[in-house]
């Protein structure tokens, strides 16, 4: 059980910290601020990866881990693609001239 | 070294570079970089697991990510900006499945009620997250009618699907082996994601797409406690704090509370007895001009109809047209216009509108009185004085950008008809309120012409 406390501990901290983050962050990134933390939330990708590889013998598990992966992937590379060439857009006015 | 330390140290590494990326994020200057950095901190993960002793077999993983990849890049490369709320939500739900699909498989022989409970989570979260993006995707695209939909014992339906969860956690948690149990909490989970989203009505959206990204982010954390992983839960958890601060803001910009936009299609449409006095008073595109080439200070405000017209880049011509006529040129962006947080500021961004001219609500109320002229380009309720002086109004007590104090206001629209909350909007009956009547972009390139003779 001592584990769970350590991960809740982790999670609380977390949620602290990414509450400071966002605070701060100015509303014309909005969008790309949503975009990017969308693409983070594909982290789910690392626990696919182990259910998808864990036989060389497809089973019913490996065809749900892998419909993960497919999932998850093009949410972290879609998410960090989408927004990068937003955030490329982003000019002050120096820049714009 | 053994391969569980490395892939732990590995783990350190990226969490601490997800929460730099997200720092740099903050800034427009640093922002770009800040999202490399998180993609970095993503690959690192990747690469780390990929290392993983369990992992025996490569073959599906590569196709599957390969393939993943490709769709991703396609999709990101070819989405239209005015399309990217409708994107991100779709997005959202992918991430929302792929934790409902992590949940699933984590299912394994003997293991506790408490990884079943974290498990039902996942797939909970996870559940609610994609059919709920899948109906928000719906409605954004226009694919689904914007207006809540509604029917009949809608609310006994809700309550009786809730009552069923709870109970589903406990009996799930309790046996999580048994497939039975499995697949109800699966269908209950898809179900309520439907019910959830389908009351809310278009112009809420923003609030929704704010707390489905939140979910996303909570769904990967619960798979992280279910897989006993910790940088799930790390990364979980700034997404799911992410999602919830914007689904704040927007709140507050609207002055609702979050329960009262997410059951707004149940409460009864409030119709206002107060009249408005006054008439509207129409402009031509020709005599607006002579009014912008006098003005020396102009603030533009934009809302959803900018977005459906495609007008930011007309918008950016008539702003070098202005400046070239020594005029000052300003935007005035409402938290909640468009669809999405930040919806007009990408859409400028594109434009090649520089950022620093683009004030938010509380830095342009208080220049107002000194714009010569305020121009409306598809905005209704986020400009409308009624919710300041309208005690009654439905949107009364929401922050609204003050353009009925500059000297003339411009309000382009397409035709009379009321905007998404359906109240009228005093500032059209105002004695400095002109209307410039048709759509947005027809207008402004009429404008375009005129300036540029």
């Amino acid at each position: 059980m001592e584990i769970y406390i350590f991960l809740a501990f982790i999670l609380m901290l977390s949620i602290y910290l990414g509450f400071e983050l966002i605070n701060k962050v100015p509303a014309t990134l909005h969008t790309p601020l949503m975009s990017a933390s969308n693409a983070i939330s594909g982290i789910t990708l690392l626990g696919a990866l182990i259910i998808a590889g864990r036989t060389s013998s497809p089973e019913l598990k490996t065809i749900i881990g892998c419909a993960a992966v497919l999932l998850a992937t093009i949410n972290v590379i879609g998410g960090y693609a989408v927004t990068d060439r937003m955030l490329a857009m982003f000019k002050n006015k120096k820049e714009s001239k | 070294m053994n391969t569980t330390l490395f892939i732990g140290i590995c783990y350190v590494i990226s969490a601490a570079l997800f929460i730099l990326g997200l720092k740099l994020l903050g800034s427009p200057a640093t922002a770009r970089k800040g999202n490399i950095i998180s993609a970095g901190a993503m690959l690192i993960a990747v690469l780390a697991t990929l290392v993983d002793q369990h992992i025996i077999d490569y073959r599906y993983i590569a196709i599957s990510m390969a393939a993943g990849s490709v769709i991703g890049l396609f999709i990101a490369k070819k989405v239209a900006m005015t399309a990217m709320p409708e994107m991100v939500a779709l997005f959202n739900g992918l991430g929302g499945m792929a934790s409902l699909l992590v949940g699933v498989a984590a299912i394994d022989a003997g293991i506790n009620a408490f990884i079943g409970f974290t498990i039902f989570l996942s797939i909970l979260i996870g559940g609610v997250t994609f059919t709920g993006s899948l109906i928000a995707w719906g409605k954004l695209s226009e694919r689904l009618v914007g207006r809540p939909i509604m029917f009949k014992g809608q609310a006994i339906v809700n309550s009786v699907t809730i009552l069923f969860m709870v109970i589903s956690c406990f009996v799930f948690s309790g046996s999580p082996e048994s497939t039975t149990y499995l697949y109800i909490v699966i269908a209950l989970a898809l179900i309520f994601g439907v019910l959830a989203v389908i009351p809310i009505g278009g112009a809420d959206m923003p609030v929704v797409i704010s707390l489905l990204n939140s979910y996303s982010g909570l769904a990967a954390c619960a798979a992280g406690f279910a897989i006993n992983n910790n940088l799930l839960i790390v990364a979980g958890s700034l997404v799911g704090a992410s999602g919830i601060i914007l689904t704040q803001i927007m709140c507050k910009a609207m002055n609702r509370s979050l329960s009262n936009v997410l059951l707004s299609g149940f409460s009864a449409v409030k119709s206002s007895t107060l009249s408005i006095e006054g008439e509207v008073k129409a402009i031509s595109a020709q005599d607006a001009y002579y009014v912008l080439e006098a003005a020396s200070t102009i603030a533009i405000i934009p809302g959803y109809g900018m977005a459906v017209a495609q007008a930011q880049h007309a918008v950016k011509e008539l702003q070098e047209l202005l400046e070239k006529n020594d005029a000052e040129v300003i935007y005035g962006i409402h938290p909640v216009a468009g669809r999405m947080p930040g919806h007009m500021n990408v859409l400028l961004a594109e434009a090649d509108v520089s950022y620093d001219l683009l004030l938010e609500m509380d830095h342009i109320n208080p220049r107002m009185e000194n714009v010569d002229v305020a121009i409306v380009i598809g905005a209704n309720d986020v400009v409308n004085p009624a919710a300041r002086d309208m005690e009654g109004s439905p949107i009364y007590g929401m922050p609204v950008i003050n353009v009925d104090k500059a000297r003339t206001v411009f309000v382009m629209k397409r035709s009379m008809a009321s905007g998404f909350a359906g109240i009228d909007n005093p500032l059209f009956f105002k004695d400095n309120t002109r209307m410039l009547f048709g759509d947005a972009k027809e207008t402004l390139s009429q404008l375009i012409r005129e300036l540029s003779n």
